[in-house]
């Protein structure tokens, strides 16, 4: 799954040319973008592919201005934001409207970035944990479907989530995580 | 800081995963660009080159053995209409 290769490592690997260090850059930021366009500034389906794209590809080539690597996500942050709003005001132009920012969605922002920080310590537990963790979670899988996919009874993989989760926890509160096997 | 586990799962389920064709649309992007870069260079460079490309573009990517997909095909026109 994810690697443990810093923000600031990785940045430098892209802007050396490294594809894979690229593919894993968007891997890594792109559950981030898509929540912006979807759900801090409502946009639909159609649009928040548009600027799920533009976002990337400003990226790729700007990439060389960004003066600190390890606030790539921050400037990702910004720059989606930015783009939304620019697409906001270019529909408002046929339908106008006073604001085109939907409310909220500072705090959203804020919100999403505390789920980024959770979503990023997810790489320091074990794969298993992560790939349980993720499916139930972020991709809204039953136990059942966890369960055949990762050849496991249902029953264990309810008790696998609450282990991984506490282990996740730990983390998250700068406890040693336990030794035993999740 | 202080979690416990319900908003723990809360905050995961703020980030599911983006629409797959998207994130390989986007990782591919420095693939799609230098492939693009080279035949628009080469485009420009030769005329006879510029001259089938324009023609029948899907035709001259084959030849150079580069898929005419569909979004490589729309940046190169809209990169000639310029």
């Amino acid at each position: 799954m994810a690697s443990q290769a810093s923000d600031a490592a990785l940045v430098a690997r892209c802007r050396a040319g490294d594809q894979a260090a690229w593919s894993e850059l968007v891997e890594r930021f792109s559950r981030y973008v898509y929540a912006i366009a979807v759900q801090a500034f409502r946009l639909q389906y159609s649009d928040a592919e548009d600027v799920f794209q533009e976002v990337f590809a400003r990226a790729y080539q700007q990439l060389g201005k960004l003066r600190d690597d390890a606030a790539i996500k921050p400037w990702l942050g910004q720059l989606t934001r930015r783009i939304c709003i620019d697409r906001l005001r270019a529909s408002a132009r046929e339908t106008p409207t006073d604001e085109v920012e939907p409310g909220g969605v500072d705090q959203t922002l804020e919100e999403l970035d505390e789920a980024f920080a959770v979503h990023e310590a997810l790489r320091a537990v074990p794969e298993h944990c992560q790939e349980v963790l993720d499916r139930f979670f972020c991709r809204d899988e039953s136990y059942a479907t966890i369960g055949e996919a990762l050849e496991l009874p249902a029953g264990t993989i309810a008790s696998r989530i609450s282990r991984c989760l506490a282990r996740l926890k730990d983390l998250l509160e700068g406890k040693k995580p336990a030794t035993s096997a999740v | 800081m202080s979690y416990d586990e319900t908003r723990i799962g809360e905050l995961l389920r703020r980030l599911p995963p983006a629409p797959e064709g998207w994130v390989r649309a986007a990782q591919e992007l420095p693939l799609a660009r230098l492939g693009l870069d080279s035949l628009v260079r080469r485009a420009e460079e030769d005329a006879d080159f510029r001259r089938r490309l324009v023609a029948d573009l899907e035709a001259a990517l084959r030849e150079e053995g580069v898929e005419p997909e569909p979004a490589v095909v729309d940046a190169l026109r809209r990169r000639f209409q310029a």
